[in-house]
């Protein structure tokens, strides 16, 4: 598959998220993803977005279109140079949440992807990579 | 700070969520709108999310939280107008808002919320009128 031109947007404060949101959903839509992979693959760009400004202290997000054959879609990756995560297994798990929240974002956002991919080094930071295609 | 308006329908506060908010905004909607229930006396709280494309972990537990904090003021909440897409995306990601009443639109939800907006004045049903009868 061939990739087209990466998009990097930046994840410093709440408002990044919702730019991260809707630049996904720009890009979901030209790779021809239908509404409900559209819908899933924002929800879940949305949950680490927000996972990525919550836990990581601020990173980036890349937004990539793969319009190849036969698969189309949109790859997304989250980079943060954050703590990392300590016990990834843990952090994966339903309901686990050493924030506020539900403990949702990530494995609820790995149910929602084809393509689910992370990398955690305590004290460097955390690189989560996800795709969504039809 | 942007705020989202909350308008009063009789005995009920109407919201309707027709942008992408960011998070600061679904809190202090969370805040306006427990004020407005205890200032009003609103039995009944209708949130509108037909403009929502998305619905993620947070904004779910903030339908949740507002749900059950009208409860405790003595408010019913209903959330109406999900789209079909939304409701699939929730349940994958593990978020049933189980806590929540839905309505699939703003006349069902209001239908909810609504059906003690008279009883107090009127006493019975004696002002049911068109309205379906629900002797049960």
């Amino acid at each position: 598959m061939s990739a087209t031109t990466d998009e990097v947007l930046p994840i410093r404060e709440s408002d990044d998220v919702v730019r991260v949101r809707q630049a996904v959903r720009v890009r979901a839509v030209a790779a021809g993803l239908g509404l409900v992979d559209q819908t899933k693959i924002v929800t879940a760009a949305s949950e680490l977005a927000r996972n990525t400004l919550d836990y990581g202290l601020g990173g980036t997000a890349r937004i990539e279109t793969f319009t190849g054959s036969p698969e189309r879609g949109v790859r997304l990756t989250f980079a943060d140079n954050g703590p990392g995560i300590p016990d990834l297994e843990r952090a994966l798990t339903d309901g686990y949440t050493t924030g506020g929240g539900l403990g949702l974002g990530l494995s609820g956002a790995r149910r929602l992807c084809n393509e689910f991919e992370i990398d955690s080094v305590v004290g460097q930071g955390t690189r989560i990579t996800i795709a969504r295609w039809k | 700070m942007d705020r989202i308006p909350i308008l009063k329908l009789g005995r009920a506060l109407l919201v309707s969520i027709q942008v992408d908010i960011h998070d600061r905004l679904a809190k202090a909607l969370e805040e306006d709108l427990s004020e407005r229930i205890v200032a009003t006396g609103a039995r009944g709280v209708m949130i509108d999310i037909s403009g929502l494309e998305i619905v993620d972990s947070f904004m779910g537990r903030m339908l949740d939280n507002i749900a059950a904090v009208s409860r405790l003021l003595d408010a019913d909440t209903v959330v109406v107008g999900m789209r079909p897409a939304v409701a699939i995306t929730l349940v994958e990601l593990g978020l049933s808002l189980t806590g929540v009443k839905t309505a699939l639109n703003v006349e069902r939800g209001m239908a909810l919320i609504g059906s003690g907006q008279y009883e107090e004045i009127d006493g019975d049903d004696a002002l049911e009128g068109g309205d379906e009868r629900n002797d049960g």
